[in-house]
């Protein structure tokens, strides 16, 4: 029988593992000293008898004993032979010669019968949870360590909650945070809801006017939306939680109670519970999530009461931040649209058309600035005009719109181009502005066929004329800047485009566009009135768009000042299509 | 963005075709338009007068261009009376606006070319199919910087972003065009020459969809499902890793200006350009780098071949031997040494080149192409 004693000596290592198995669990009781049983243990034990409980020394039987492990001895056929005291308060039927069906749980019954090796298996026992560790005992016995785990699998079971919890709310905050459009937030908010919480899902927003803005979603995850002329003080808990501070708790309402309107459609009837969460936002409130459960589904726990707190305070702070945003951006675009370069159209049978590029990646105006003052009819003289006022940015842009709004008062008084300037002159001097501002004048008119031209510069590069046949030549004009000295003074050039012939008004940026293959060269007039050469007989926005592609590959993804083009077109055909700037056509972003 | 159905009026589209083809590089806005008004008048649907006249139309231009045989005048003329012909179209024929489930969002997409893309027409024309599909389609032109794009994109919540490229260089310029409509949560659909004849680059940019032409990007975006599950943020493509795409591109000029100074010192003909020869010279060498550099972010050497290729034909119908690259190219790649990725694009290219035929004996010199382009 060494045999014996060698898997007694294995045993013993096993338990000793084992005790630090059930260690933790038993946190207060007396620990088997495993030494102890190695010491006591005669060299002869394997030798003496039939079973566990009959051969131990009598140092062994009172450690096996007191064991705090339950532990049960049973017999190939299925018979209890031996429990220790701990096996015996948790299975009292387990006296030996009990068969074990009738002493132990039926997962222990199938583990002990199963064919083949014996392997650690776990099921419940009353209120507890065990796992059930076999060892061999002598003659085909098994020894059935019953280790409680109880404790073990309700923290293994919280961690999986919480971990579950953390991701959904990580994957909530990715997909609330990347959007700052108020709708996807409504709705992202109403499909994560319906998926993760609830079977459906209804976010209400706060009133606007009377109406009450509605992002359903329905099991299948579809999102509809409504505006529901209704009062929200007429469900219990909706008010309160739209009107969001003080904060109020989740509200549960019979959802028989529930008007119509608050379930998502077709999902009316099926509703088994329904808990009205505000969504608190930044100060504001951000309205309400109502959570719908069908029947099977069971109500909401305490955990997934307090899950659904979180994510709401969440999706509360993303509405608010998309609304808040959503208000920042319609404000900065009424005013934008004030300051926004205007689309140019042909006027009284001459072609204009205008580009601009901010400074800054993103913004759409700055310190450069066109536009046009559109004569009452073909007889008078159109004004157009293209500036750039020093400095760059928003600041600057606000000086543009002061300055356009200046012309758009002088440009009707059919005065001189100098009489314009000095009285632009004196108003920017009166102003609190210490800028300065270098314009072209340009005031057009079509003269039988041709495009009759005057043109004057303050402190402003001077147009350049590109004739029919190619050859580019400078306006001859001009003149002081606008701003700074108490004078003024202006030479006018007039001029005459025929047909197919351009004059362009630009600005410094893009002659002083830095780039080209080398990185650093200068875009430079040379390479400008190249260009413009080949512009001969093309229509104006042709024109433009040319000059902005080059100045805009010369430059590359380096940065650049503003850049403003303006050309003055002669058309080439007389008759002329009814291009009424109405249309969405050609300009950039 | 064309794709053409079979049709028994094959020959009357045709002559449309020629006749509008023939108007627009006059600069001919009324005899053009009129070609546009008959096509309507016989009853022809606009979808099919925009896709199947106007487009083939402006990609015959484009293609003149790119050999050479238009003028930039001519080219930008064009340009110009198909955007206006377009504009007239669309004028006269209403949408038809598509009831939306009630209670739906309306479907409203935006239509955008990439930062640096002044090819607008394709998407222009995307827009207006998407119009007379009911979309609610708002197009922001040509060269749209992203931060603008984003912007718009949060304002206005579409569905998706149609994003338009016909230039391959452009594409690291997509790429956080994409990234960023992605990182807003509203998927892209990639279109144009740039993303390769079957999107492959779009795929590599990890674009949501790609359509070959303007009706199968109608489709697919009628049949994206808007979700508010978000894809983990792709991660950038792995052979970036190796920073070559980054340091060539940050120093393309120190590059242009070393390949200037090695012919100088191994191709003797280089001694006697003129100012303007060197100066186009160094603008065709900035742009191999810049096509090099594309190759190099898309890992891919047909980016860089098919852009030496062009070229070589473009050279050669001008009477220039395409080997006249190579020097360039070994210039080019004596300098990159180190770097083993820009190495072996650089010999596939200069394979492809030497591999092209010849033309006329006589050496000319670079002459004014420093603005190639695709042919979208």
């Amino acid at each position: 029988m060494r045999d014996g004693g060698f898997r007694k000596t294995r045993r013993a290592a096993r338990q000793g593992r084992q005790e630090r198995w059930w260690g933790p669990a038993h946190g207060g009781t007396p620990r088997v000293d495993t030494s102890d049983i190695r010491t006591d243990r005669p060299s002869h034990a394997a030798d003496t008898g039939s079973t566990v409980g009959t051969v131990v020394a009598p140092g062994e039987a009172a450690a096996w004993e007191a064991a705090p492990c339950p532990a049960l001895v049973v017999d190939g056929s299925g018979t209890v032979r031996r429990a220790n005291e701990a096996a015996r308060r948790l299975l009292p039927d387990a006296t030996p010669g009990t068969p074990l069906h009738r002493a132990a749980p039926g997962w222990l019954v199938t583990a002990h019968t199963r064919v083949g090796p014996r392997v650690a298996t776990h099921g419940p026992v009353a209120d507890r949870h065990l796992t059930a560790h076999p060892t061999p005992g002598a003659d085909g016995d098994i020894v059935w360590w019953l280790v409680d785990d109880t404790d073990r699998r309700h923290a293994e079971e919280a961690l999986r909650r919480e971990r579950r919890r953390t991701a959904f709310m990580t994957e909530a905050s990715e997909a609330l945070l990347a959007s700052l459009n108020l709708e996807r937030c409504s709705e992202v908010t109403a499909q994560l809801a319906a998926r993760h919480l609830a079977d459906a899902a209804v976010v209400v927003a706060p009133p606007t006017g009377r109406r009450l803005p509605v992002t359903y979603c329905d099991p299948g995850g579809d999102v509809t939306h409504g505006l529901v002329r209704a009062d929200p003080d007429q469900v219990p808990g909706l008010g309160e939680a739209l009107s969001g501070f003080p904060p109020v708790p989740s509200r549960w309402i019979d959802p028989a109670s529930a008007p119509a309107w608050l379930l998502p459609p077709g999902f009316d009837g099926e509703a088994a519970s329904l808990v009205i969460t505000p969504l608190p936002g930044h100060g504001v409130p951000a309205g309400a999530l109502v959570l719908l459960r069908r029947a099977g589904r069971g109500v909401f726990t305490e955990g997934e009461e307090e899950t659904a707190r979180l994510f709401a305070a969440r999706a509360g702070v993303a509405i608010s931040a998309a609304r808040l945003y959503a208000e920042q951006a319609g404000t900065t675009a009424t005013l934008m649209e004030e300051l926004l370069p205007p689309r140019l159209r042909q006027t009284h049978g001459v072609e204009l058309a205008g580009g601009y590029r901010a400074a800054r990646a993103g913004e759409r105006v700055g310190g450069d600035f066109y536009d046009v003052y559109r004569a009452p009819n073909a007889e008078r003289e159109s004004l157009v005009v293209l500036g750039d006022v020093c400095g760059k940015g928003l600041e600057a842009a606000v000086l543009t719109g002061k300055v356009r709004n200046a012309l758009q008062t002088l440009a009707p008084l059919s005065v001189g181009h100098q009489q314009i300037l000095g009285l632009l002159n004196e108003a920017l001097l009166d102003s609190r502005h210490t800028r300065f501002v270098t314009l072209v004048l340009a005031s057009v008119r079509r003269e039988a066929g041709r495009v009759r031209l005057r043109l004057t510069s303050a402190g402003h590069p001077p147009p350049l004329l590109v004739r029919a046949d190619g050859t580019v030549t400078e306006a001859e004009t001009q003149g002081s800047l606008i701003g700074v000295l108490p004078e003024v003074r202006s030479t006018t050039a007039v001029t005459h485009l025929a047909p197919g012939e351009t004059a362009l008004l630009f600005t410094d940026g893009i002659t002083e566009a830095r780039g080209g293959p080398l990185g650093d060269e200068l875009f430079g007039d040379a390479r400008l009135r190249e260009a413009l050469g080949q512009c001969a007989g093309m229509p104006a926005e042709a024109v433009v768009e040319r000059v902005q592609m080059l100045a805009s590959q010369w430059i590359g993804d380096r940065g650049h000042d503003d850049m403003a083009v303006v050309a003055i077109t002669a058309p080439r055909h007389a008759h002329l299509s009814a291009v009424d700037g109405h249309t969405p056509g050609r300009y950039t972003a | 963005m064309t794709g053409t159905p079979p049709t028994p009026h094959v020959p009357a589209r045709q002559a449309r075709q020629a006749r509008l083809y023939a108007a627009a590089l006059a600069g001919d806005e009324p005899a053009a338009t009129a070609v546009v008004q008959d096509a309507l008048a016989d009853g022809a649907d606009p979808e099919d007068v925009l896709l199947d006249l106007i487009a083939p139309v402006q990609r015959t231009v484009g293609e003149e261009w790119a050999a050479a045989r238009i003028t930039v005048a001519q080219e930008h003329a064009a340009s110009a009376v198909n955007e206006r012909v377009i504009g007239a179209l669309v004028r006269h024929a209403a949408p038809t606006p598509a009831a939306p489930r009630p209670g739906a969002r309306p479907r409203r997409v935006t239509v955008a070319c990439v930062d640096g893309e002044w090819h607008a027409l394709p998407a222009r024309l995307l827009t207006e199919v998407l119009r007379l599909r009911g979309w609610e389609a708002d197009f922001l032109g040509a060269q749209v910087p992203t931060p603008r794009l984003v912007e718009h994109v949060n304002l206005t919540g579409p569905r998706a972003v149609a994003l338009s490229g016909s230039l391959a260089t452009r594409l690291p310029t997509a790429h956080a065009a994409i990234a960023a409509c992605q990182a807003v949560g509203v998927p892209v659909l990639a279109g144009g020459a740039a993303f390769g004849p079957d999107g492959r680059y779009a795929r590599l940019l990890g674009a949501d969809m790609w359509a070959p032409d303007a009706r199968a990007a109608a489709v697919l975006l009628a049949e994206h499902e808007p979700t508010a599950a978000r894809r983990p943020h792709p991660a950038a493509p792995p052979h970036l890793a190796d920073q070559e795409y980054t340091l060539v591109a940050r120093s393309a000029p120190q590059l242009v200006r070393a390949t200037l100074a090695g012919l100088e010192g191994t191709f003797p003909a280089f001694r006697d350009y003129s100012a303007r020869q060197r100066r186009h010279t160094a603008e065709d060498i900035a742009q191999i780098v810049d096509f090099l550099a594309a190759s190099l972010y898309a890992d891919d050497p047909r980016l860089l071949v098919d852009f030496l290729r062009w070229t070589a034909d473009v050279l050669t119908a001008r009477g220039v031997p395409a080997h006249a690259l190579t020097p360039t190219l070994d210039v080019l790649a004596a300098r990159l040494a180190d770097f083993p990725r820009a190495v072996r694009h650089l010999s596939e290219g200069r394979w492809a080149v030497s591999a092209a035929p010849s033309g006329p004996a006589g050496h000319s010199g670079h002459s004014g192409h420093g603005e190639s382009r695709g042919t979208a």
